[in-house]
Formats: structure tokens, C-alpha cells, sequence
């Protein structure tokens, strides 16, 4: 005697009906189903090696910059001004972007520009990184009025908007490239430190520091054993953030003639010229600087987001 | 008694990308009205999922509903749109969960999250809905309601928010309450409190409750039939005292036996050896078999059926059949 | 919770010091404050009388009271550009920076939300895939070059909207748009990100257990939810929104502060370079309050903190 004929008797109206899923309507919330999420999953991958590759491609060229720029960024020809890109009928080689109002070469102000952008990316955040990391952990490790003091001056830090605070700098100190990477670097050390200093906090209390203490190491041994490294994940992804940040700072401050003196190539000096000249429909001079930086910090970008979700994984969607 | 809920041939499979996990592979059971059914099994057993189903509270995908039915007052619940569906849930059939401290939302108060059931299903307005919410909240023993009614969850206790979701639950008079793991997370003497409330209620307003728990303690306070599972399958299912005293499943007896017993020498506790086989991966014939003491050569070929032992107690078992009753 | 909103006003006047006490030491360290204050053809003898109302006889410390107290009286000095008050000129000018910055702050908010919430009910779809695209591009272009692309696309060529001045709402249009993408595409991400962290939550599977429709559960549940936490990230943005606005305004040739500070910067105009930096700063710590204060009203775990 099986359960099934015992309830037989009951209604059995209810025949088993072929069961076809509702479709997700406007406000529901989509579940991915397997294959879909191999797609996603595939196609993100290849954006973020894609991404990967044309930042190498990038750096190479800034580096080698010399070489693959076709003329000399600050060569000013007189007799090319304004000419347009490559592909226009009145397009002159080897100006395959066009060049401005001064007769320079667009395409190798961006090249070079892009070595600026580079340049300041990298060291601006490389020096916050150091200063807010060391400053972090110490303020985090000895605790007590060092630790108040530190973390004052990062809330009055953060506590303004960092184009402000380069801005009034910049006002200050004059324009000059390592004068603004050393502003930039200042105005950026405070997240750094916040971030180094909660990390230190709740790792601190761990059971492994207590018996590393107990077992007699030195206070410098558990700071950079534990602490640093532990710090290294967030930091990174700090970083990954903060150098876009950086870099669009950069153009911006130049753009407003206020970043790196005139006599070198910037993507924002380079836009900005091409402002001057806008309504004469001469676009390139504008356009393609802007492009290229986009380019490179969408890059960056991409990579960044890519770091984020590996160093940090949420939990995935339980079923 | 009546008929209230049958459940007949339940599947309901998961495609995740390691395969397809068969979370719920052929169950049948039924609940009558007024009696407390217990369905117990280790973790990933299908009992939540057997449940969260019959409110279409499984996302598909990557669920699917492979068959099955579940008949309650007269239509298939698991055919139900969207809309009816809706209306059966937190009306006439509502369920807690295990997890008081994030089951509720933080940033509505303890009156608001209680009165949307009122309202939705009452059509009261909210000033009504309210008042109701302090009814429920006495009834559920919780002193000074009208204070609480506009307090947040953060503000009470794991045992207090198991009560209001019990208050919640119960607000609109459902015909039946699913339970699943409501103790598990809370304090031993605040369990007890918890379950006395449960059953003091089920006899207020004559309602069916469908206890899910992995607490074999839990199943002898309160239930009256107890269905046990196993790799989403029903292994043997049995009024109570049958299940405690006469149990003919091996996987049964064994969960039995690896329980402590208070002031009883048992010597070392038996665990079941081996453990739960992945779900997409299950071996062939009898689920148990491997870690199975009275496993046989048929074990390995068939998957046994549920049959009736004697009236109302039935088990899955080709060992079970040879010793009868 | 009246001791956090009393810990967050201290802290928001230790700030205003230490700016004002920055200020105030730049002004020494460029040189002799009062001829930096007073117009180049300025007589020694009204060099003298300032000094000497300007108490720079004093000592350090009441110096900077006195400064202070001028500050507070409204007096920062001349612009010897213009020939005003340099606080007067700042704040005229207040209104028109205020309209881009409200203008771009409803643009960022109205936009973000729905799609943010869209693109998170619609997760892997193509319509989460093109919004995810799109709030990368937003992040990545510098807002100064979003404008210039935007004059030369609808004013240059298409010819439909005004690419300088303020007047009509037309005018509003550019400038406002240019400076909300990044903000925008920002805002998309965290909501999104927010949102579906909090549909994993058990309490959305309890409000579907109670029969509520998935539309209430995404916009009554799980926004509220997800809006508190953006509500601090979202008013420091808006805050920064008063100084980033001086590039557009310089795109965009819109008479607002920004653009005079920029003016003065170039011809050193230091009265309003330092009434610039105090108002936006003020303002800016201002927002700062408002948002922490209204973000203890809306997270109830906040507020019952001891």
C-alpha cells in the first residue's frame, strides 16, 4: 500500500499541470540562472585583461615616449596652426591628430601628456600612501594621545574637498610639477591613515598579535609582521581609487593653469587650449586630449574594480 | 480531523553551475488541521526548501519546479500566480525563521512591520493596524506593548523579536503557521519559553503548525506526527511516540541513538559514520546505504519507496520491510 | 545622541580654525599682510591707518583674534581689483554658484535612484551591463572635458542649447549636466551595490513571507535600507560639488564665485582669494553638519545610542 493510493480518495482534480515558470515581471528582482552567469563571468574577464593589456600599452608609450612621438611636443609651427587630423582632406603628416592654435602636435602632447599623467599618478599616490600608512600604523598601534593627535588632523583633513585644498596650495606655492605632486600627495595622505588605522584597530585584537606579544617579539617586529601586511589589502584598493582621483586632478589644476608650468606637455594644458580656440570648429585640439585621458583612467578604472572584488569578496548569493 | 494541506510528489531541483542539485526529490505529506507536524533531518536535508516552496518562496531560477502539488483549501498552491500567492502569505499561511536579530528590518518600527500584514490583509488603515499591533504584541507576552509597539528591533532581545515575528505571523489568523529552526538560535530557557507560546496559541486559534528543527528535543515537545528526511527524501514519517519508541528506519534509529540522554549511562554516543553525500552526486539506489549498519545487497540497486508498516507509520526502507511490524 | 550632534559641531568649528588659521598665515608668509590687503597705489599713510586697524602692531595671537572678529563682522579686506569688499563680491555671487550646484544635485539624485535600482533588480541584463558601461565612462571623463565635448556637440554643432551665461533654464542645462555625470555615475554604482547587498537580507524574505508585493519590497524594504548609508557619501559629494564647480563655471562662463576666485587668482587679488576659501569652506562644513545630523534622524540605531 503506497502513500498515494491511501490519498487517492481526496480531491484529485489537481492533475499535475505542465509547470512553466512565471516570467520576471517589471519590479521583480532577477535571479541569474548558471549560464548566465558564465557569461557574465567570461565576458567580464576578457574586459578586464583587455583593460590590463591597453594600460601596459599606455605606460610603454609614455615611457618610450621619445621614441614614438612623432614631433616634438613643444615645437611650435607656425605654419601648420590648426590644421586638422590626418584623415581630413587639409590634414598634413605627420600631424595625425591635428595640431593648435601654436602649430603643436596634438598627438604628441597627448604622449607626453599622458608621461605627466602618468607621473603624477604614481608618485603622488605612492608618497600619501607611504605617509598615511606609516602615520596609520603608528597611530593605531601606540594608541593615546599620538593616535588623537594623528586622527585630528586627518578629520580637519577630510573634512574638505580635495580640489580645494590642492587649489588654495597651488595658489600658495606657484605652479611647478614636483610641487604639485608633493600637494597632491599631501592632500591625500589622510584616507590612507584612517583606513591603515581601522585595519590596525581590529586586527590588534586578534588572538595572534596577543601571543606574538607573549612571545616576546618587539613592537617594530608586530607592527610591520602583522599590521603592515594585513594593511596591504585595503591599501591597495585605496589606491586603485585614489590614483584616477590623482590623475583627473592633475588636468583639472592644469587645465586652470594652475598645475604644471606652460613649458610642459599636460593633457589638461593641452585642453585647455583647445578651448581657446573652440568655436572656430577646432575640435581636435580639445577632443582627442580628453579622449586619451579618459581612456587611461577608465583603464585604471577597470582594473581597480576588477582588484576590489578579487581582494574583497562578498558572499555570493546563497540559494 | 480535516484535511488542511497535501503535499504530493514535491521536486523541486537547483541548477547551480557545479550541476544540478535535487534539493527535493519526491515528497509526500500532509498536514490536518490543528496538529503539529515535525519534520526533522541534518542540514541541507530539504526541509527548508520543501517549505519556503509551498509559499513560492523559492527563486526560480535557479530553482525549478519539477512537479509535484500542494492542494490547500481546494487549489495547487505551487500554480498559484503571482497575485494569489500573495494573498495566502501572512494570511493564511505564514512562516518564521530561524534568525530573529536579522529578520526583521531595522529601520521600521516593531508596530509598522506587524501592521503591514493587518493592512494588507485587512484592509485596516494604519492607526487600526496599529492598535491590532498592540493586541499581538500582548498576546505574544510582551510586556508594556503599547511602549514596544514604537520601538525598533535593535531595542529588544533575540527572544522578544522571535515573539513579535511570532505576533507577526499570527496576526492575521493563518490556518497554518510553518516554523523553520524558530529556537535554534536563541537561549535554551528562552526555547522552552518560546515553544510554550507556540502551542499555547496553536490552541487559541486552532492552527496547524509545520515545525521545521534539527532538535530531536524540540520534535517530543511539541509535535504530533513527525516526518523524517534525508537527501531531500522522506525516510520514514509516523505519529510521535511511534517515531521515538518503534523506529524502523536505520537513519532514524540512529539519530536517536546519537542523542544524550539525561540520567541515562549510555557509554560513548554513537555518531553515524561517514557524512551527507553531495546532492548532485548522490549514490545509487538507497541514499543511506553507504552509511547505513543493516545495509543489504538490494540497497545499492533500488531506492526504496515509502510503504506502510502498520497504519500511519511509514518508511522507506528495504531492510524494514523483512522485519514488519 | 544630542552629545554626537554637540561632538560634530566642535569638530566642525576646530576645522573652521584651523582653515582661518591657515589663511591667516599665508597672508604673513606672502609678505607684509596689509600691503598684500591694500590696493598697490595705496598712500603710506593709509598703509599705516590699516595696519593699525588691522592691530598688526599686536601681538600674533591678537592678531588673529582681531582677524577673527573682522571675519565675523564681515570685513575681509578690499579687492583692490574690483575696488569693494572682497566678502561683498564673494557673496554676491553666491546665488549664481548656488543654482548650478542645486540644479546639478537634483539632475544626480533624480536620475541615480531609478536607474541604480533598475540596473540592481536587473542584474546580468543587458540593461545593467549598458548602465554599468555608462557610470564607468561617467568616473573616468574629467567633468571640465565633459562640458568643452558638450559645448562643441550641442552648441557648436547641433546649435541647441547656449554654451555661456546664465539666464534662462537653457543655459542651466550644460554646465549642470557636464558637472553631474561623474556624481551620477557614482551615485548609480553604490546605489546598485547597495541594493543588492540588501536583498540578500533575511528581513527582505520575511517581508515576502508576509505577502508584500516585490514593488514594495524594493522600494519600501530594501531602499530605506540602502538609502542611509548613501545619504553620507551622497551630502560629502554635494558638499565638494561648491568648490568643483570651478571649472564648469569657467567652461561655461557662468558668473558665479568660482569664476571670480579664478579671476583674482590671477591677478592676486588676495582679499577675495581668502573671502573664497572661507565661504566655500564655511558652506562646505555647513552641508558636512546637516548631512550627519539628518543621518541620526533616518538610521534608528543611531539615534537610541547611548
Amino acid at each position: 500500500m503506497s502513500i498515494h493510493s491511501a490519498s487517492a480518495n481526496t480531491a484529485s482534480h489537481l492533475a499535475e499541470a505542465p509547470y512553466s515558470p512565471p516570467r520576471a515581471r517589471f519590479w521583480g528582482f532577477e535571479y541569474i540562472p548558471a549560464e548566465r552567469q558564465l557569461l557574465h563571468s567570461f565576458l567580464s574577464n576578457w574586459l578586464v585583461l583587455g583593460a590590463l593589456a591597453m594600460l601596459i600599452l599606455l605606460v610603454f608609450i609614455a615611457v618610450f615616449a621619445h621614441w614614438v612621438a612623432p614631433v616634438d611636443p613643444l615645437e611650435q609651427t607656425l605654419k601648420a596652426r590648426l590644421t586638422p587630423p590626418i584623415w581630413n582632406e587639409r590634414g598634413i603628416s605627420p600631424y595625425y591628430l591635428g595640431t593648435d592654435r601654436l602649430g603643436r602636435d596634438v598627438l604628441s602632447n597627448i604622449i607626453y601628456g599622458l608621461r605627466i599623467s602618468l607621473l603624477v599618478g604614481f608618485f603622488a599616490v605612492g608618497i600619501s600612501m607611504i605617509i598615511g600608512l606609516t602615520l596609520g600604523l603608528t597611530a593605531g598601534y601606540k594608541r593615546g594621545f599620538w593616535e588623537t593627535f594623528i586622527m585630528r588632523a586627518v578629520d580637519v583633513q577630510l573634512s574638505l574637498p580635495l580640489i580645494m585644498v590642492a587649489l588654495c596650495f597651488m595658489v600658495i606655492f606657484g605652479q611647478g610639477l614636483w610641487k604639485m605632486i608633493i600637494v597632491l600627495a599631501i592632500a591625500g595622505w589622510a584616507e590612507y591613515a584612517r583606513t591603515v588605522r581601522g585595519t590596525v584597530l581590529s586586527i590588534r585584537e586578534k588572538e595572534y598579535v596577543e601571543s606574538a606579544h607573549a612571545l616576546g617579539f618587539g613592537p617594530w617586529t608586530i607592527m610591520v609582521k602583522y599590521l603592515l601586511i594585513n594593511s596591504i589589502t585595503p591599501v591597495l584598493v585605496l589606491s586603485a581609487v585614489q590614483v584616477p582621483r590623482v590623475i583627473i586632478l592633475e588636468a583639472t589644476l592644469s587645465f586652470l593653469g594652475l598645475g604644471v608650468p606652460v613649458t610642459t606637455p599636460s593633457i589638461g594644458l593641452a585642453i585647455a587650449r583647445g578651448y581657446q580656440v573652440l568655436f572656430s570648429g577646432s575640435w581636435w585640439a580639445s577632443i582627442f586630449p580628453g579622449l586619451a585621458l579618459m581612456l587611461l583612467v577608465a583603464c585604471i578604472n577597470i582594473v581597480a574594480d576588477w582588484l576590489r572584488d578579487a581582494l574583497e569578496p562578498r558572499s555570493r548569493e546563497q540559494v | 480531523m480535516d484535511r488542511l494541506l497535501t503535499v504530493r510528489d514535491l521536486k523541486i531541483y537547483f541548477h547551480i553551475l557545479a550541476g544540478t542539485v535535487r534539493a527535493v526529490d519526491g515528497v509526500d505529506f500532509h498536514i490536518d488541521q490543528g496538529e503539529t507536524v515535525g519534520v526533522v533531518g541534518e542540514s541541507g536535508c530539504g526541509k527548508s526548501v520543501t517549505a519556503m516552496a509551498l509559499l513560492q518562496l523559492i527563486p526560480m531560477p535557479p530553482g525549478e519546479l519539477v512537479g509535484g502539488t500542494a492542494e490547500f483549501e481546494g487549489m495547487d498552491l505551487l500554480r498559484f500566480g503571482s497575485d494569489q500567492i500573495r494573498k495566502v502569505r501572512g494570511n493564511r499561511i505564514s512562516m518564521i525563521f530561524q534568525e530573529p536579530m536579522t529578520s526583521l528590518n531595522p529601520v521600521f518600527t516593531i508596530g509598522n512591520q506587524i501592521g503591514e500584514a493587518i493592512e494588507l490583509h485587512q484592509g485596516l488603515n494604519p492607526r487600526q493596524a496599529e492598535e491590532k499591533a498592540v493586541e499581538m504584541l500582548d498576546l505574544v507576552g510582551i510586556p508594556d506593548p503599547r511602549r514596544r509597539v514604537k520601538e525598533y528591533p535593535h531595542q529588544l532581545s533575540g527572544g522578544m523579536r522571535q515573539r513579535v515575528m511570532i505576533g507577526m505571523a499570527l496576526s492575521c489568523n493563518p490556518a497554518l503557521l510553518i516554523a523553520d529552526e524558530p529556537t535554534t538560535a536563541l537561549d535554551v530557557t528562552v526555547q522552552a519559553q518560546i515553544l510554550e507560546l507556540m502551542l499555547d496559541l496553536q490552541k487559541k486559534i486552532n492552527m496547524s503548525i509545520l515545525m521545521i528543527t534539527h532538535n530531536l528535543g524540540v520534535i517530543a515537545e511539541v509535535a504530533n506526527r513527525v516526518i523524517v528526511m534525508y537527501c531531500g527524501k522522506i525516510v520514514e514519517s509516523a505519529d510521535v511516540h511511534s517515531i521515538f519508541h518503534q523506529p524502523m528506519h536505520p537513519y532514524t534509529r540512529q539519530l536517536l541513538a546519537s542523542v544524550p540522554h539525561l540520567g541515562v549511562d549510555q557509554g560513548r554516543l554513537q555518531e553515524i559514520p561517514g557524512a551527507v553525500p553531495n546532492l548532485y552526486n548522490l549514490p545509487p539506489g538507497c541514499d543511506f546505504h553507504p552509511r547505513c549498519a543493516e545495509a543489504a545487497e538490494s540497497c545499492q540497486r533500488r531506492r526504496p519507496e515509502l510503504n506502510a508498516m502498520k497504519p500511519g507509520h511509514w518508511v522507506a526502507c528495504h531492510r524494514a520491510a523483512g522485519r514488519g511490524a | 545622541m544630542g552629545l554626537y550632534i554637540f561632538r560634530r559641531v566642535y569638530q566642525a568649528l576646530l576645522v573652521f580654525l584651523v582653515v582661518s588659521g591657515i589663511v591667516f598665515s599665508i597672508l604673513h608668509i606672502s609678505g607684509d599682510p596689509v600691503a598684500l590687503l591694500m590696493p598697490p597705489e595705496a598712500t603710506p599713510d593709509q598703509v599705516e591707518e590699516m595696519r593699525r586697524t588691522l592691530g598688526l602692531d599686536k601681538p600674533l595671537l591678537v592678531q588673529y583674534g582681531l582677524f577673527l572678529k573682522n571675519a565675523a563682522q564681515g570685513n575681509l579686506g578690499v579687492s583692490y581689483h574690483h575696488g569693494q569688499p572682497a566678502l561683498k563680491l564673494v557673496l554676491e555671487r553666491l546665488p549664481a554658484s548656488l543654482e548650478l550646484v542645486v540644479a546639478t544635485i537634483l539632475i544626480s539624485l533624480i536620475l541615480a535612484l531609478p536607474i541604480g535600482v533598475l540596473a540592481a533588480s536587473k542584474r546580468g541584463t543587458s540593461i545593467d551591463r549598458a548602465s554599468l558601461l555608462g557610470s564607468l565612462i561617467g568616473i573616468s571623463a574629467p567633468p571640465f572635458w565633459i562640458g568643452i565635448a558638450f559645448i562643441l556637440i550641442f552648441s557648436v554643432e547641433l546649435q541647441w542649447l547656449p554654451s555661456s551665461g546664465r539666464g534662462t533654464w537653457a543655459h542651466l542645462v550644460l554646465p549642470a549636466t557636464s558637472l553631474a555625470l561623474y556624481r551620477l555615475a557614482l551615485f548609480i554604482r553604490l546605489i546598485r551595490a547597495g541594493m543588492l547587498d540588501v536583498m540578500t537580507m533575511d528581513f527582505i524574505r520575511t517581508a515576502r513571507s508576509k505577502g508584500v508585493s516585490e514593488k514594495k519590497v524594493i522600494y519600501k524594504h530594501a531602499l530605506k535600507n540602502t538609502l542611509i548609508p548613501f545619504v553620507t557619501i551622497a551630502g560629502i559629494q554635494m558638499g565638494s560639488l561648491l568648490a568643483g564647480a570651478i571649472v564648469t563655471e569657467k567652461v561655461f562662463a557662468w558668473p558665479g564665485m568660482g569664476r571670480l576666485f579664478l579671476e583674482s587668482i590671477g591677478v592676486m587679488d588676495f582679499p577675495v582669494i581668502i573671502a573664497w576659501t572661507l565661504v566655500t569652506a564655511t558652506i562646505f562644513l555647513a552641508m558636512n553638519l546637516a548631512v550627519d545630523i539628518l543621518y541620526v534622524y533616518l538610521d534608528p540605531r543611531i539615534r537610541h545610542e547611548k
